[in-house]
């Protein structure tokens, strides 16, 4: 009986956004939340824990009262309870104060052997939160997991992605990983599933309800602050050049190489 | 006034080249508040005229612990080996690098010395009259460039994309001091351990310290046709990447994968055959010098970023270049 905690965040859903050929930025328009797609692999392997080993999957955000769609999909593909910290005063925090939050949240849901995360989220992009909460619950930690090799007498074995190759790690439960996407396939939601989330009630944790200090919350609690926002082109407005024809072909690969020559590419 | 601090990167004795970059970023810190450049390793068996290079590259100090426990990544040590010498110096701003290693240990660190950090800078500068470090990196996929500080905290720390900067050129006359510490008793954490590592295959050799990478995408049809992409990246000195697409489809390897749920490169050149380029495949290239896309779509995404475009059937067009490369290495035109 493996007792996991998935967190997860609802973000932007941004893959069937177009940019805006005038000013080159991001058409933002239209754009509905989703969870966070990472962290669909965390969701994944956190179900594909409990079938193998038995266990208990709950699956945790902070976020707006919004955010309750998002736990009631991952119940929908296989996790048994849902958890929402939400308050207004936890809006605006940074990485920092959020690993805090969530932390103080999980501490209240009482004793766990796994917490599992997505790498990063496709909105932040950080990737900061997950450790952050492995420093707060001082948890043994294992980033850009690819491959739980195996889970057996409170040990972990697992493999994570880096830069030449993958790192095998043993860690003792309970820990935390954070994933990537070779870890698992997610799968979609069921109808019985989708029946079961719509019966579900989500637990509802509030500031109140947690064991924290204000000063550590939100946007006053964030050690970080953005000072300004760009909205940068992202059009480059380069050469372009057909290659059609015999000679076209010819005349667009020299043109290629003037150009890879004058950059001192090649 | 307190250093500027960048954190050196280590693999089997040898320091890694985001090292050097991270050194002319924080030399143009250091420089413009008037204080000294120090470069933190963490790690085992690194001979002192490696260490010079630290030196000969804009350090002015370099701080080494050096001890076996640190031979291998373990953010556990890593965190508190680094913590402690925060503790102790209280350095004004750290520099790390966005690599697995620095992205993982920065966050574990911030949490135990209270500051905040910023991730994946592109762009750092000092804000005059404060002295704050002004952080600006790419987020919601590289469409918005969002400007961070952290005031009332203290040390500044940021991560910085690998590849984002040049080292500065070796400089042999400079000299600085080269201080080796052991690592303090009571910072070791022997709850984690490394019991194997498995070298990724030649082909998906780290993309992110690429200076080139030749990405393709679904336009290449089927996977043998990527052999002509792994000519051209090795008449180029490059690796081979690629889409999300072309990954799912088991043409390459998730390590080899580019964009959001991949990784986020930054080459100085970067080149996309039968890619269409979608808003997240995009916003892992963004940063890269200079992109050069082949595509038979003249409306593809990919050429909105593109430097150079070539609108064409690449069937026809790789095998081209890869022969007038062939030529050109051969000392032809």
């Amino acid at each position: 009986m493996v007792r996991i905690i998935v967190t997860i965040k609802q973000v932007p859903e941004t893959s069937n956004v177009k940019m805006d050929k005038e000013t080159g930025t991001m058409i933002r328009e239209g754009v509905v939340s989703v969870i966070n797609p990472l962290d669909l692999y965390a969701i994944e392997a956190g179900i594909e824990i409990k079938e193998l080993h038995g266990g208990h999957v709950t699956v945790c955000t902070m976020g707006p009262p919004s955010a309750a769609k998002a736990l009631k999909e991952a119940i929908a593909m296989g996790c048994d309870e849902g958890v929402l910290v939400s308050d207004k005063k936890f809006a605006g925090a940074d990485t920092w104060a959020t690993s805090y939050t969530l932390g103080a949240a999980i501490k209240e849901l009482g004793p766990f052997d796994l917490i599992l995360a997505g790498e990063r989220a496709t909105d932040g992009d950080t990737g900061q939160v997950g450790p952050g909460l492995a420093a707060w619950l001082g948890l043994p930690l294992a980033t850009y997991v690819s491959k739980i090799c195996s889970l057996e007498n409170n040990q972990l074995t697992v493999e994570r992605l880096v830069e030449d190759g993958y790192q095998v790690l043993q860690l003792p439960m309970p820990a935390l990983l954070t994933v990537v996407k070779e870890i698992s396939n997610p799968r979609l939601p069921t109808l019985r599933g989708k029946k079961k989330a719509r019966a579900s009630q989500l637990r509802v944790l509030s500031a109140r309800d947690l064991e924290v200090q204000e000063s550590h919350l939100g946007l006053k609690g964030s050690p970080t602050k953005v000072v300004k926002i760009e909205y940068p082109k992202v059009t480059r407005g380069g050469k372009m050049v057909k290659a059609s024809g015999e000679e076209g072909l010819h005349t667009a690969v020299s043109a290629l190489f003037a150009f890879l020559a004058e950059k001192e590419l090649i | 006034m307190s250093y500027v601090w960048t954190i050196a990167e280590q693999n089997k004795g040898r320091l890694r080249e985001v090292s050097f970059e991270l050194l002319c970023r924080g030399r143009k810190l250091a420089d413009k508040m008037n204080t000294k450049l120090c470069s933190v390793l963490l790690g085992s068996n690194v001979a002192d005229d490696i260490l010079q290079e630290l030196i000969s590259r804009g350090a002015d100090e370099v701080y080494f612990i050096d001890d076996p426990r640190l031979a291998s990544f373990i953010v556990e040590t890593h965190s508190n080996a680094l913590s402690d010498l925060i503790k102790k110096y209280k350095p004004h701003t750290i520099l790390a690098a966005a690599t697995s290693s620095g992205r993982t240990m920065m966050p574990y660190v911030a949490i135990q010395v209270s500051t905040g950090l910023t991730a994946d800078c592109t762009e750092l500068d000092i804000e005059e009259g404060t002295n704050y470090l002004l952080q600006t990196r790419p987020a919601i996929g590289g469409n918005i460039m969002a400007t961070i500080k952290t005031p009332d905290h203290s040390p500044q720390m940021a991560t910085v994309r690998p590849k984002s900067s040049r080292p500065l050129p070796l400089d042999p006359t400079r000299r600085g001091k080269i201080v080796r510490l052991p690592l303090p008793d009571g910072l070791y954490d022997p709850r984690v351990r490394e019991v194997g590592f498995r070298m990724s295959h030649e082909d998906s050799a780290s993309i992110e310290e690429a200076d080139i990478v030749v990405a393709g995408g679904k336009g290449m049809k089927k996977s043998d046709n990527f052999a002509m992409l792994r000519t051209m990246a090795r008449h180029l000195g490059g690796v081979v990447g690629g889409t999300r697409d072309a990954v799912d489809r088991g043409w390459l390897t998730y390590p080899q994968q580019i964009g959001l749920s991949g990784k986020t490169i930054s080459p100085k050149l970067y080149v996309a055959a039968g890619v269409s380029g979608s808003i997240q495949h995009l916003a892992g290239i963004k940063t890269s010098e200079y992109i050069v896309a082949i595509n038979q779509d003249p409306e593809a995404n990919i050429f909105q970023v593109a430097d150079f475009g070539i609108v064409g059937n690449l069937f026809e067009v790789v095998p081209l270049i890869n022969a007038r490369l062939e030529a050109h290495n051969k000392g032809g035109k």
